[in-house]
């Protein structure tokens, strides 16, 4: 069967099994697909979900990037250099288990409750992990093909863009995948903690009132941006680079 | 005057192995040198000395500073990820060659010559062994090389393709005339390619013979006819049959 046929029924699974136990436990503690759906649909016309969407989105898509283009130089840099590595590690094992809260409530306290703050707690908790990947990619590239760019000469451009880095496509889309799934958590949190608008805030909101609906609501809403994320972007990005891999 | 000047002291590597020693040789524009010894002699680190590739050793190497390389090593390191057209391009477009108008039309020709023009937005991963290394025989003579190393480039193939490679090999060398450094540890295929044949020691290496090959081109493609001078070559300098393969033993058949 076609992988997308597959994707498509299990999803379709999970929202059976979701109406099914919404019937069975008929309590408020679940409401059904439908009823969600129904909320979902009057936040839309509202207005109020797609603000706090929008918001949330684009503190996801300025702390990704902040952590992708930092952990991708640090990770190369940790990779081919012993020096570094051994320079860095010690910092790098700290940065990976110092849990999510701690660096929101630093970066709060010492840069104010704005959105600078916001933005960095998240890139500084997904920074390490990028630049884990990223150093097994580095460790791993193979150095025949690098003699072959420096005897024909190439620019350090061309060795950079056409024979190092298509070696770390992989664990370029791993960073990336990881990255984006870690991030979204995280954004939530620091939302709840410390902004006035986004996903993060509106759920703190619903769940001072109680408001499963409105939880699972927002959740619905933000599972069908990352699915819609992962089908029209990651996975048609991933076999266009992979295409010679036959 | 040579085009070429190697003199190495010695080549030691960083865990105190010394490889190459007291190794000179000198080599005529145009020439075609065959460089022959027994396996893990260091044949392979003498060509990335030579390529610049490696710069811990004593000694000198010599060629004109504008002199355009090429290299085909073992395996033909074609990038995976780009078509074989786009391998050749991605040389092309290098900086130092970006003045050359001509290369284009070069690749077209060579494309054509070598029978890859089918195959041009194939990736290597789709291509057999015989047709990446005629892919390699373009990206080496696209650029017009000076100097040429070849590094065993032809092992690991069966014998009829490796065959229709080495007269290729001959076919291009003509044409364009480059310098030829080619390492081998067949000394048949030495004595089909060559103008001289620098026979090396086991390690640390240095040339034992240097032996200039006593045929007119163009030379007999079948092995066998060359498997006479081979066998009165050996029966001379026994001492070279160390660590060389041959297909047949001498004064057998």
């Amino acid at each position: 069967m076609h992988p997308r046929y597959s994707r498509l029924i299990a999803l379709c699974g999970f929202v059976l099994l979701w109406q099914v136990a919404a019937w069975w436990l008929a309590s408020r503690s679940l409401p059904g697909p439908l009823a969600v759906l129904e909320t979902l649909w009057q936040q839309l016309l509202s207005g109020e979900l797609l603000f706090h969407l929008g918001v949330t989105l684009l503190r996801v898509v300025v702390s990704f990037t902040l952590a992708m283009l930092a952990g991708v130089a640090l990770g190369i840099l940790m990779g081919s250099r012993r020096n570094w590595d051994n320079w860095l590690d010690a910092l790098l094992i700290l940065g990976l288990n110092i849990p999510a809260l701690v660096t929101i409530i630093l970066c709060y306290i010492w840069l104010g409750l704005g959105e600078t703050a916001a933005v960095l707690a998240v890139a500084l908790n997904k920074i390490p992990t990028v630049v884990v990947t990223l150093r097994e990619g580095a460790r791993a590239i193979d150095h025949e093909l690098l003699q072959v760019a420096q005897v024909y000469r190439l620019s350090r451009w061309q060795t950079f863009h056409q024979v190092y880095l298509p070696q770390l496509y992989p664990y370029l889309f791993g960073a990336a995948r990881n990255g984006l799934a870690l991030i979204w958590k995280i954004v939530l949190v620091v939302e709840l903690l410390g902004r006035s608008n986004g996903v993060g805030f509106q759920l703190g909101n619903y769940f001072h009132f109680f408001d499963i609906q409105g939880v699972l609501a927002y959740t619905l809403a933000f599972a069908l941006i990352v699915l819609a994320l992962e089908a029209l972007l990651l996975r048609p990005l991933e076999r266009h680079v992979n295409r010679w891999r036959t | 005057m040579s085009f070429l000047h190697v003199d190495l002291q010695h080549k030691i590597y960083p865990n105190g192995v010394c490889t190459l020693q007291d190794l000179h040789f000198a080599a005529d524009k145009g020439e075609f040198i065959a460089l022959v010894g027994p396996s893990g002699t260091g044949k392979s680190t003498l060509l990335n000395l030579i390529a610049g590739l490696d710069s811990d050793f004593h000694g000198s190497i010599h060629y004109p500073p504008d002199t355009s390389l090429s290299f085909m090593f073992q395996e033909p390191h074609l990038l995976p990820w780009l078509s074989v057209e786009d391998n050749i391009r991605l040389v092309l477009d290098a900086p130092a060659r970006q003045a050359d108008t001509q290369r284009f039309t070069r690749m077209e020709t060579l494309l054509e010559q070598l029978d890859l023009t089918d195959f041009r937005n194939s990736f290597p991963g789709q291509l057999s062994g015989g047709m990446k290394r005629r892919a390699a025989l373009v990206r080496a003579f696209v650029t017009q090389p000076g100097l040429l190393l070849m590094d065993e480039p032809f092992q690991s193939l069966d014998e009829p393709t490796a065959q229709g490679l080495r007269q290729l090999l001959l076919q291009l060398w003509e044409e364009n005339r480059p310098t030829v450094l080619f390492v081998t540890h067949n000394l048949n295929e030495a004595l089909l390619l060559a103008d001289r044949i620098l026979f090396l020691s086991a390690r640390p290496a240095h040339i034992i013979l240097d032996y200039p090959v006593p045929l007119a081109r163009p030379r007999p493609p079948e092995t066998h006819q060359l498997q006479p001078l081979q066998d009165e070559l050996l029966q001379q300098r026994p001492e070279l049959l160390c660590g060389i393969p041959t297909f047949y033993q001498p004064g057998q058949g």
